[in-house]
């Protein structure tokens, strides 16, 4: 089998103590929650920490609660937990179906929240062995300079692959960061940064704690994956849709775009949306307009020009889903 | 007969596999063993300049290194072409070639040695795709270097064209597979081993352990007195592990150079280059037919992709279009098969080897001929069907066939006169049959000796061992065996034995390939206990003084007819018999029929001592937004002549309906244009999970094979063939697309909806 290289593994018992570890091991650590994604990685070849600082003793960032408007769901949660946890089926439906969808149910009893979020974008040149991709000559996010996806890129267009990325972002949910220098909140939207060598927002020797949901009346919320297979797969495509309505018409509505490039996309002409049009909610409109903004690249295995037809499709059917919750 | 054969029952090795106690070939740990792995070329095609180890032989705990030059004998499954070398000895012909190789302390270690190892390669011209191989000769992949060829197959039978020139219909059609891999859980491993009197024994993931050991003598130039070959348990080869492979002569030599025990354990990426997967072939048909429903002539073209070796290749050429003349058949027919060499991983066999695919494409031709003639398809392969007890068109002896039984199950099972074409638009229902070999008549290097033997050895507790050559593979032949001896001799199940697959141990059997296990390996067996229970009788008659054929073997006792209360228990019988005639044990062989097959060059490839036959129904729903196609419901229908083991059987068909629908639906193993793998692992290359599976209806068929050990016949690889077709004519039912390509994904559906739309 593919040999995992060598690391020194340590176990710090509180956040605190993951703060201070990370700081005194500089940027040679790398935190493992789950582990679902890291250590296949490390087997590619695609990461070699000298030390890996595991959270599994980080208790206290396990499980969902509410926190007066907000359900606060610890980076330690697994997805098999969000997927599962009544408050989050309430109010983060979105949030709680793309935990559902996650891998298969062995990753997703493993894997957690916060790793899911922080998760490597993905790209078809990228997640191979050291053998294939220096067959290839590497790339751009790599070892190498050269992007194979597009010719003569200098950005990396790697591909957002955690389903819960899109959710988080429709549902305005807030990351909690905690750092040497104390905590800090960012919007789940400038969470995610457009570049898939590095796609977030989290600095060197930061640790995502939690992820704040806010608790909203009259919100419904989907998340409509597109897969080739019932488990296991990434996304191929992903939507998040949120509806806030108030006495019986929409007031907002937000669609959240994935697994397009490194970061994910809101639908724009979802935003431009006026009170006339969010009482009509034109589903086939917004399908339309979304096919024109959203352009799937040949970032990950799958037949490109099927997943840009399905935009239109997957958008439809997850608006159609949550106007007829709501 | 005691009963046991022909009940449902569980295998006595699942439990240990579930619960994850059975020993594969990793899990084996000897002392001082050291871990290889195996430098492989990052080029389609190269010639290798320099290769310089001694930057990784200086390495801590690196033992030592081999390349191509230590180890320079040609080998290869097929003895007219041997054409691979364990590792590259002057070329490297795909990305993933074998090039140097490592022993060291640890797998990592190993890993790292590798990749200190430098090699100067000349990178030379190269054929990735098919299309480069047949317009560019002067690539020169074929065995002379003047062309790319592996192997060309032309065979008429009839006259075709004059039939088709008087037929009332004629239709046309091309079609496409890409390929695909077996995917077995449990990656290729090899440990190899040299004892302190010099015998080299190698314990290998194989389902050919006699072939292993014949090359393993010819490579390593060691007599065979002085190899041992040991098969432990397999988790799937599915084809994939039926011929030798570099690993094992490399673990074999660096075990001899070192004095130590060594093993490879491939990675998941490094199945995908040992390959031997399902051949891609573009195939063109032309068939014809009479008004009323008589197929006249079958024209078929087929252009067959192997990849860098020549593997089974001259059967697979063969086999695409030998294997086309069951069970539907027409007045003439001809073939044409050529098989190029590319730069890409080596094809081989897959189960259902070389047949699969032009099955796909004629049973798609049948269900047009069908529309255009108005006719239900069921009908018109009835009226073309062979015969039991005949000949087909290029010299192929039937005997048993429950072709017609097997239709009409999958018929009324699956409600298709009330059915089909009365579900609405999007869901539809399609048929395809098909059939099959149990066992090739002809062994691979050819000889007069038995294809499989067995040999029992009976102990005065009451206990019988099965010493057998034969693989147990995940498809239960040791259950099979151990079915066998205990019915014939009155014996608990648990007190027989099976020892397998130890080419020290156990007489020789061919291998588990060709789906010969239960038709020759329980032939054999069947004889040695015939023997024994021979004995047997005649003691218990002896001892109570009556006529031997007044004495019956019954369920833990042997009885005299009319004297019930006379009954001798089979330990009993076993210590009398054993007095009689001293220490008891038999062995048993079978051996094919002297003379079957055409009378022609090629004639013998294809003849079977008997013939299985499958026939499919599959219910699509068509989501024609998505194009995703969701198999609902597959009815299948087999005659394995007698199902000796019905609960195996059931498994095996339902194992070969998911693996079909499988290469239906999702799988498609492909090779960038640069020669790289498009993706070598089990997220790019996508199997079904178990939410992807068909509900699946699996129904058996017993048509008694005059020849089969107690009847039967194969259920390994037939029941695959037809639940392809019947999925791609299920889809025309449903939504009025016909798809030439495999797989059909669902952009590939959809781009046709929306052609269909258009036009």
């Amino acid at each position: 089998m593919l040999p995992l290289p060598e690391f020194t593994v340590h176990t710090p018992a509180s956040v605190d103590e993951a703060v201070a570890l990370l700081a005194k091991l500089g940027p040679g650590a790398m935190l493992l929650a789950g582990g679902t994604d890291l250590l296949p990685n490390m087997k590619q070849g695609l990461h070699a920490p000298a030390h890996v600082v595991s959270l599994q003793r980080l208790g206290a960032l396990r499980g969902v609660r509410r926190e007066g408007d907000a359900l606060v769901i610890g980076a330690m949660t697994t997805l098999d937990a969000v997927a599962g946890s009544a408050e989050a089926k309430t109010h983060a439906a979105a949030l709680a179906e793309a935990a559902a969808v996650v891998g298969g149910p062995q990753h997703r009893r493993m894997g957690t929240l916060g790793g899911n979020l922080c998760l490597d974008t993905r790209c078809r040149y990228y997640n191979q062995t050291a053998f294939w991709r220096g067959a290839l000559g590497y790339c751009l996010k790599k070892d190498g300079d050269t992007c194979h996806v597009v010719e003569g890129g200098r950005k990396c267009v790697a591909a957002a692959s955690n389903d819960t990325a899109a959710a988080a972002i429709a549902l305005e949910a807030t990351v909690v960061l905690t750092g040497p220098a104390g905590i800090r909140r960012l919007p789940a939207a400038d969470f995610f940064v457009a570049d898939g060598a590095r796609n977030t927002a989290r600095r060197e020797g930061e640790l995502l704690t939690a992820l704040e949901v806010p608790v909203r009346a009259g919100r419904v919320s989907v998340y409509e994956k597109l897969r080739r297979r019932g488990a296991i797969d990434f996304p191929l495509l992903s939507v998040a849709v949120r509806l806030d309505r108030e006495d019986g018409s929409a007031r907002a509505l937000d669609v959240v775009i994935s697994a397009l490039a490194a970061k994910p996309r809101r639908l724009a002409a979802a935003q431009k949306l006026g009170a006339a049009d969010l009482a009509t909610l034109p589903i086939d409109t917004l399908a339309d307009a979304a096919l024109r903004e959203c352009n799937p690249l040949p970032n990950i295995e799958g037949d490109v020009v099927w997943r840009k037809q399905m935009v239109r499709v997957l958008v439809k059917r997850a608006l159609g889903r949550a106007t007829s919750l709501a | 007969m005691s009963g046991l054969i022909g009940k449902a029952g569980r295998r006595g090795d699942l439990v240990q596999r579930a619960l994850g106690s059975t020993r594969f070939t990793d899990d084996l740990h000897l002392p001082r063993m050291l871990h290889g792995k195996t430098l492989r070329c990052p080029h389609p095609h190269a010639r290798i300049a320099r290769v310089d180890a001694s930057k990784a032989l200086a390495m801590p705990g690196v033992a030592a290194v081999i390349t191509g030059k230590d180890l320079p004998e040609r080998f290869g499954i097929i003895p007219w072409t041997p054409d691979e070398h364990p590792l590259a000895l002057e070329i490297a012909r795909f990305v993933g070639d074998g090039v140097a190789a490592v022993a060291a302390a640890d797998e990592r270690t190993a890993a790292k040695a590798c990749e200190a190892i430098e090699v100067v390669y000349e990178v030379l011209p190269s054929a990735v795709e098919l299309d480069t191989a047949i317009t560019k000769p002067e690539i020169g992949l074929g065995a002379k270097r003047q062309d790319n060829v592996s192997k060309a197959v032309d065979l008429a039978f009839g006259d075709v064209d004059a039939e088709l020139a008087a037929s009332e219909v004629v239709l046309e059609g091309d079609f496409h597979f890409e390929g695909t891999a077996h995917v077995p859980i449990e990656p290729h491993c090899a440990i190899a081993q040299v004892d302190a009197a010099g015998l080299l024994t190698v314990w290998s993931t194989t389902q050919v352990p006699h072939y292993l050991h014949r090359e393993l003598s010819r490579v390593l130039r060691l007599s065979p007195a002085r190899i041992r070959v040991i098969q432990p348990p397999l988790g799937g080869a599915f084809g994939g592990k039926s011929e030798p492979f570099g690993h094992e002569f490399t673990a074999a030599k660096l075990a001899m150079i070192t004095g130590r025990p060594v093993k490879f354990l491939m990675t998941r990426e490094e199945e995908f280059y040992l390959h031997r997967g399902r051949h891609p072939m573009r195939l063109s048909f032309k068939v014809g037919a009479r008004a009323d429903g008589t197929l006249t002539g079958i024209d078929a073209r087929t252009q067959i992709d192997g990849g860098a070796y020549s593997s089974f290749g001259l059967v697979t050429t063969y086999y695409s279009g030998q294997l086309l003349t069951l069970p539907t058949t027409a007045k003439s027919y001809r073939f044409s098969s050529t098989r190029y060499f590319t730069n890409k991983p080596p094809c081989g066999p897959k189960r259902g080897h070389g047949s699969v695919q032009p099955r796909f494409a004629f049973e798609v031709m049948l269900d047009r001929l069908a529309e255009r003639l108005k006719l239900d398809p069921i009908e018109l392969r009835r009226r073309n069907a062979v015969a039991a007890d005949s000949k087909t068109i290029n010299g192929m002896r039937v005997t048993s066939n429950g072709n017609l039984e097997c239709l009409a199950k999958v018929e009324a099972a699956s409600g298709w006169k009330e059915r089909r074409g009365k579900l609405g638009f999007g869901r539809g229902l399609g048929v395809a049959s098909s059939a099959y070999i149990s066992g090739t008549n002809y062994p691979i290097y050819p000889n007069e000796m038995a294809q499989s033997a067995v040999q029992l050895k009976v102990d005065r507790s009451g206990v019988v061992t099965v010493f057998n050559g034969a693989s147990e593979l995940g498809q239960g032949t040791d259950m099979l065996l151990a079915t066998i001896v205990a019915d014939e001799l009155g014996l608990p199940l648990d007190c027989v034995r099976v020892v397998s697959a130890d080419t020290d141990l156990c007489p020789v059997d061919l291998g588990a390939y060709s789906s010969r296990g239960t038709f020759m390996n329980g032939n054999a067996c069947l004889a040695a206990a015939r023997q024994v229970k021979a004995k047997l009788i005649a003691a218990v008659a002896a001892k109570l003084e009556v006529p031997e054929d007044a004495v019956f073997v019954t369920r833990g006792a042997l009885c005299v007819k009319g004297r019930e209360g006379d009954a001798v228990p089979v330990d009993e019988a076993i210590k009398l018999a054993e007095a009689r005639f001293g220490a008891l044990g038999a062995v048993g062989s079978y051996k094919t029929p002297p003379k079957l097959g055409g009378e022609y060059r090629g004639g013998t490839i294809g003849a079977s001592p008997a013939y299985s036959f499958s026939a499919h129904v599959a219910e699509v729903q068509v989501d024609v937004e998505t194009g995703v196609v969701d198999v609902v419901n597959v009815w299948c229908a087999h005659d394995c002549g007698k199902a000796l083991l019905p609960t195996q059987v059931i498994g095996q068909l339902d194992g070969s309906v998911y693996m079909g629908v499988a290469e239906a639906i999702f799988e498609e193993h492909l090779i960038s244009p640069s020669g790289l793998h498009r993706g070598p692992n089990l997220l790019d290359y996508r199997i079904p999970t178990s939410l992807d599976v068909p509900a699946i209806h699996s129904m058996i068929v017993e048509s008694m094979d005059p020849e089969g050990p107690l009847g039967a016949k194969e259920a390994g690889e037939g029941p695959l063939h037809s639940s392809i077709p019947a999925v791609a004519n299920a889809i025309y039912d449903a939504v009025g697309i016909r798809l030439s390509r495999l797989p059909f994904s669902p952009g590939r559906v959809l781009e046709a909806l929306q052609q269909r739309g258009r036009g």
